[in-house]
């Protein structure tokens, strides 16, 4: 009964997104510090989405959204645009991993290490670091080399996903898991301790100061900065995740995640397939990364552990596998309850004990509680929303418009020879 | 079934939307915020006039990992802060201001800082930060509070590169690695008498750094190093490396590292039969270090950045109020919290005087605590030269003593 | 100097290869059934370690403990640690794993996830406001250490070996020759046909959670008494060593677990103490774990099942 209530809606009305909208806007423009404000905006992109309406006017709110709103009402505020940056960086590389896990159905546990990869590559030679294998004290580049690296970002990671790939793609299923959460720590160990015998990636003493961005002499170091760049990159990975979701390669993925061997068996080639898959995954984490590296100005191998990868495949999976508004939603809150929402709670709470309204002893003081309420979040999903928090759309062939098509009628190969057509 | 989604999506919205509907209520303290502008709007035109808090809130930070397995030493650092914040509470109401502590939790991890730091300097409201604990953390993070002129005194960040980049905002008050480093090696080879040593570290930043000094300073002096090894944090079993070492028979252990790999360390080396030293840096320092160890901890030796509290009368009575007021054991982290608080209150005060008893912009704060001269801490004497780092910062020798619930002040190295 | 040290090396790598494969073991009989990785058995297992530490801690503090014989103490620690893991994997098993039982597959990985940092937070949670601290430090029960002469072996690792091979032989037995042995085996091959020959699907799992679970608990006792300091993160390092274990040894096959686990204990033991010395230095101990990674991954690319796993044949 619930279900077919359910069933009827259509999205949410326009008018409502536009107020919903208009109202955050406007509490964010006169209430300067209110968290909930900004996150409302944020979150309007996901109103957006179920709206009723046609899609180039998705699209306009959208972009409205991101590029007039956000930027125009929060800009000025470093905090905001912190945050929105880092949330743009988890929504890129979960977009990348969905890929990997939500299309091709690898599960890959060292994603992260991808991540490293393009972030090191623009660390070594936008710092002096790379003077100590390159002889001519050429380094450190400057800012406008970072453009060029988000290129070579993306090569280098892809040449490490083919090189991972190609050893570990042989294994399937659980064990894949195992062997690329291997292959994570491996890479990680080796960057903490590529120190010795040739300095290269400075080891656990990190690689810093790394250039900013610079574009027409302008140097671009603040998180306002950032945000834009993110942004570009994300709509050039959805893009891509949109075409390759339906292209030729995409439904060879799909396949290959519903059954390997029927897919086989249809002539896709299971390796190279898997292997493309990989590639494209992880050379979007390595543009990733090299945008990573130039807003952090500090790389080190702790920001690359095996709990990095585990957060981005949660936002996948939490978001819907394969689902790219999901995938999108999965990142944007996860990321945004890590740096933030639990962050507000605890010092809100913490402001509740110093005016003396309730009093914690220090072991209760939230702000170390935040595993505990991801855990907690983690079931819940996982319980209440097993598909995650948008699913995937299956896409249906809708048997009737084929045949009504003027193409339906037509005799194809032997029916064709069969009916003297 | 699956047009449920945007329901669910709005009520997650929604329970968002509880849970932070007080958050923004609290901070609406008003004022662009952005960068280093201070808005000149500020309530401003109380001064100190009958303990009234009108002349504004001033925030001061912490930025430590209160989540995570090194949450016992960020906490120690909070609590330390937090005990001196409010002590001076009182002295700050009469001014006029009602002066709170704003406790972050980096995690340890420099993203998190990162976003924390950006925070930090958006709301108008703070005038000073006491952190980090872990170097990796405070390199990029001070990047941010460069930008924001805030200013910065860190109570336990030991690395060099830290303080060598030339920002204004960064200080602290504990000795750098290359200055405990080479102490400690000359320590061990003039008075312990070693004449071969086994290096050991954690592979962080930390560890690393100070072994490396260390054995730079022992190649230096010709002391014979017969390994240099790295270990996982927060792994239960070393006997691997440890079989190395012990095989070896060096006159000494050296391990660059925290406590809770260190008392695992001179636990299974004593299992092993190992006779020699056992050293190490600051990282050791901490009750817990026994209670790890049990009786091997007899012997080791560490070095330290802050004297012995317990070393005076007043110290002792210091450290008996501080267990009382916080109802927590006293480490030496807590202390270096404490006095990088009142370093930092100092400062405020200070630039509260300079400016005519008015909420000081950061910039003024800033200037005041960069003067900060023999500036008599409750352990350690600051004064901070051009790059911020504290000239009187000196190296003390410590030793762990069966029985003893804490470790034995030695003397100062030279 | 290098072989003077090799049969210390050895009694090490197994004393910590022995902990691994009782772990494993946990990881690879849930596998075997469910076809999932219980990412939450490595805190399992760090719920054991703090249980035993927490009964003797408490029992010194009663003044019980002086005068009781070691090996009781050691008996009590290893039942009251085993009955407490044991109820709390299968209050898990109910309350996050069975709901879903038919979600997609990668679901369950995450509310195992969720499970994990739930009991990290709350171990630590619950310590720091009992002790006003978090990591506990173990009253050592056993200290001698036998000398044979070219190696030391502790008496506690000594035990640690025994009561490993005591659980091993002791799984073994109950899966090949009781009857609900043999139902797990069943349900292990075909859920739904097993449930046609009237097996309580449903109870063979929960049981399987049970004794994976107690197995690990105990483990964790033991892993307590051999290093004496105990965290609430110690259960996420030995976690993962524990499922690679399992994965070498072939997962879903008991003896695999059990081999792989020593096997993986061997090598990094190996690895710590000989790789700098036989690189010159330039690659350490800290490579201790690329190495056994690299094994690994080797054994996988020529065997992709695992030591001792069968090589399953597909059906169409």
């Amino acid at each position: 009964m619930a279900n077919k209530r359910l069933a009827s809606f259509k999205g949410i009305p326009l008018l409502l997104t536009i107020v919903w909208i208009a109202g955050f806007s406007a509490a964010l423009f006169f209430l300067e510090k209110s968290v909930l404000a900004f996150i409302g905006v944020l979150f309007s992109i996901i109103g957006i989405y179920y709206t009723n309406t046609s899609k180039t006017i998705k699209l306009i709110l959208g972009a409205l959204v991101l590029l007039v709103i956000i930027p125009g009402i929060a800009g000025d505020n470093r905090y905001y645009m912190e945050v929105a940056s880092q949330v743009g960086i988890y929504v890129a590389m979960a977009l990348g991993l969905n890929i990997v896990v939500g299309f091709a159905g690898l599960l890959d546990l060292g994603y992260v290490a991808f991540f490293a990869a393009g972030a090191y590559a623009y660390a070594i030679f936008a710092t002096s670091q790379a003077n100590e294998f390159i002889p001519g004290n050429l380094f450190p580049l400057s800012g406008e080399w970072f453009w060029p690296f988000l290129i070579v970002g993306l090569v280098v990671a892809a040449i490490f996903g083919i090189l991972l790939g190609l050893p570990v793609l042989r294994v399937k299923g659980d064990y894949l898991a195992i062997v690329t959460l291997g292959f994570g720590e491996i890479i990680r160990i080796i960057f903490n301790n590529l120190d010795k015998p040739i300095n290269i990636t400075n080891g656990p003493q990190g690689l810093t100061p790394i250039a900013s961005p610079e574009l027409f002499g302008i140097k671009m170091n603040t998180p306002f900065y950032f945000y834009f760049i993110v942004l570009l990159v994300i709509a050039f990975i959805v893009l891509a995740n949109i075409r390759f979701e339906h292209s030729r390669l995409g439904r060879a993925w799909i396949a290959i995640r519903e059954d390997e061997l029927a897919a086989q068996s249809m002539g896709i080639s299971l390796l190279k397939t898997k292997l493309t898959a990989f590639a494209i995954g992880a050379s979007f984490a390595g543009v990733v990364g090299v945008i990573f590296a130039a807003k952090q100005t500090f790389v080190d191998p702790t920001s690359f552990t095996l709990m990095e990868s585990i957060g981005i495949l949660v936002m996948v999976i939490l978001g819907g596998s394969g689902s790219i508004p999901g995938v999108v939603l999965g990142a944007a809150f996860i990321t945004v309850l890590q740096v933030q929402l639990l962050k507000e709670f605890s010092n809100f709470l913490h402001s509740l004990q110093s005016a003396g309204i309730i009093n914690l002893p220090n072991q209760l003081d939230p702000s170390k509680f935040q595993r505990f309420v991801f855990g907690i979040l983690l079931i819940l999903v996982a319980l209440y929303r097993p598909n995650g928090l948008i699913p995937a759309k299956r896409k249906k062939n809708d048997i009737d418009a084929i045949k009504n098509s003027p193409h339906a009628n037509e005799k194809l190969g032997i029916l064709a020879r069969l009916t003297g057509k | 079934m699956k047009k449920r989604t945007p329901l669910s999506l709005l009520s997650v919205a929604l329970v968002a939307s509880v849970s932070l509907a007080g958050c923004a209520g609290t901070k609406d303290s008003g004022g662009a915020a952005g960068g280093s502008s201070q808005p000149s709007g500020n309530t401003q035109q109380g001064s100190a006039s009958g303990g009234a808090t009108d002349g504004g809130k001033i925030l001061i930070a912490t930025q430590t990992p209160l989540s995570g397995n090194q949450s016992s030493l960020g906490d120690a650092i909070k609590t330390g802060a937090e005990y001196a914040l409010n002590l001076r509470k009182e002295e700050f109401k009469k001014l006029g201001f009602d002066l709170q502590l704003f406790p972050q939790d980096d995690q340890a991890d420099p993203k998190i800082g990162v976003a924390n730091a950006e925070m930090l300097i958006s709301n108008p409201d703070v005038l000073g930060v006491v952190g980090h604990l872990n170097s990796g953390v405070a390199i990029p993070s001070s990047v941010k509070y460069e930008e924001g002129k805030l200013v910065m005194v860190s109570p336990a960040n030991t690395a060099v590169k830290l303080t060598e980049e030339g920002k204004k905002t960064v200080h602290r008050i504990c000795a750098r690695d290359d200055a405990q480093g080479p102490k400690a090696a000359i320590y061990a080879k003039n008075s312990l008498g070693v004449k071969t040593a086994f290096l050991i570290h954690d592979k962080t930043a930390y560890g690393q750094g100070l072994a490396d000094q260390v054995k730079a300073q022992f190649e230096k002096d010709g002391v014979q190093v017969l390994g240099y090894e790295g270990i996982t944090q927060g792994e239960k079993d070393y006997s691997a490396v440890l079989n190395q070492a012990v095989a070896k028979s060096p006159d000494i252990i050296f391990f660059g590292g925290l406590y809770p790999e260190g008392g695992i360390l001179v636990k299974q080396a004593r299992e092993k039969g190992y006779k020699g030293y056992f050293m190490g840096g600051d990282g050791l320092d901490s009750s817990d270090m026994i209670k790890i160890a049990g009786d091997a901890v007899d012997g080791v030796v560490f070095t330290s950045v802050a004297g012995d509290v317990t070393q005076t009368e007043e110290g002792k009575k210091w450290a008996e109020e501080y267990k009382k007021a916080t109802n927590k054991p006293l480490e030496t982290y807590s202390v270096y919290g404490y006095d990088s608080m009142n370093v930092i209150l100092n400062g405020v005060l200070e630039a509260i005087k300079a400016n005519g008893g008015k909420k000081p912009t950061r910039e003024q704060v800033l200037e005041a605590v960069h003067k900060t001269k023999d500036f008599q801490g409750q352990f350690t004497k600051v004064t901070f030269d051009d790059k911020g780092d504290n000239i009187s910062a000196d190296v003390f020798i410590y030793k762990y003593e069966k029985g003893k619930d804490r470790s034995t002040f030695v003397g100062k190295a030279e | 100097m290098l072989l003077s040290i090799l049969p210390q090396v050895l009694v090490d790598g197994l004393t910590l290869g022995f902990m691994y494969a009782v772990v494993a073991l946990g990881y690879t009989m849930v596998y075997g059934i469910l076809e999932f990785i219980n990412f939450a058995h490595g805190e399992i297992f760090m719920v054991g370690a703090f249980v035993g530490t927490e009964v003797l801690l408490i029992a010194d503090a009663m003044g019980s403990l002086k005068g009781m014989n070691p090996y009781i103490a050691l008996v009590l620690m290893l039942v009251i640690g085993m009955l407490v893991t044991g109820a709390l994997g299968v209050g898990i098993e109910r309350i996050a794993y069975r709901p879903l039982r038919n979600a997609p597959r990668l679901v369950p990985l995450i509310s195992a996830i969720g499970v994990s940092f739930l009991l990290q937070d709350l171990v630590r949670f619950t310590e720091a406001v009992a002790r006003n601290e978090f990591y506990l430090n173990s009253p050592i029960l056993f200290n001698n250490s036998i000398n044979l002469g070219f190696a030391s072996i502790p008496q506690k690792a000594l035990i640690v070996i025994v009561i490993a091979i005591i659980m091993m032989v002791a799984l073994t037995l109950f899966v090949n020759k009781t009857k609900w042995g043999i139902a797990m085996r069943a349900v292990a091959q075909d859920q739904t046909t097993a449930s046609l020959m009237t097996i309580n699907v449903d109870k063979v799992i929960m049981l399987t959670f049970l004794i994976g679970s107690s197995l690990g608990g105990a483990t964790g006792v033991l892993f307590a008494q051999n290093y004496g300091t105990i965290d609430p993160y110690i259960g996420f390092i030995l976690g993962l060593k524990a499922f690679t274990a399992a994965v070498l040894g072939g997962i879903g096959n008991l003896r695999g677990a059990m081999v792989g686990g020593i096997i993986l204990g061997l090598l990094e033991s190996l690895a710590g103490a000989y790789m700098g010395p036989l690189t010159g230095g330039a690659f350490g101990a800290e490579y201790k774990d690329v190495f056994a990674f690299s094994i690994l991954i080797l054994v996988l690319l020529f065997k992709p099942e695992g030591l001792f796993g069968e090589a399953v044949k597909e059906k169409v």
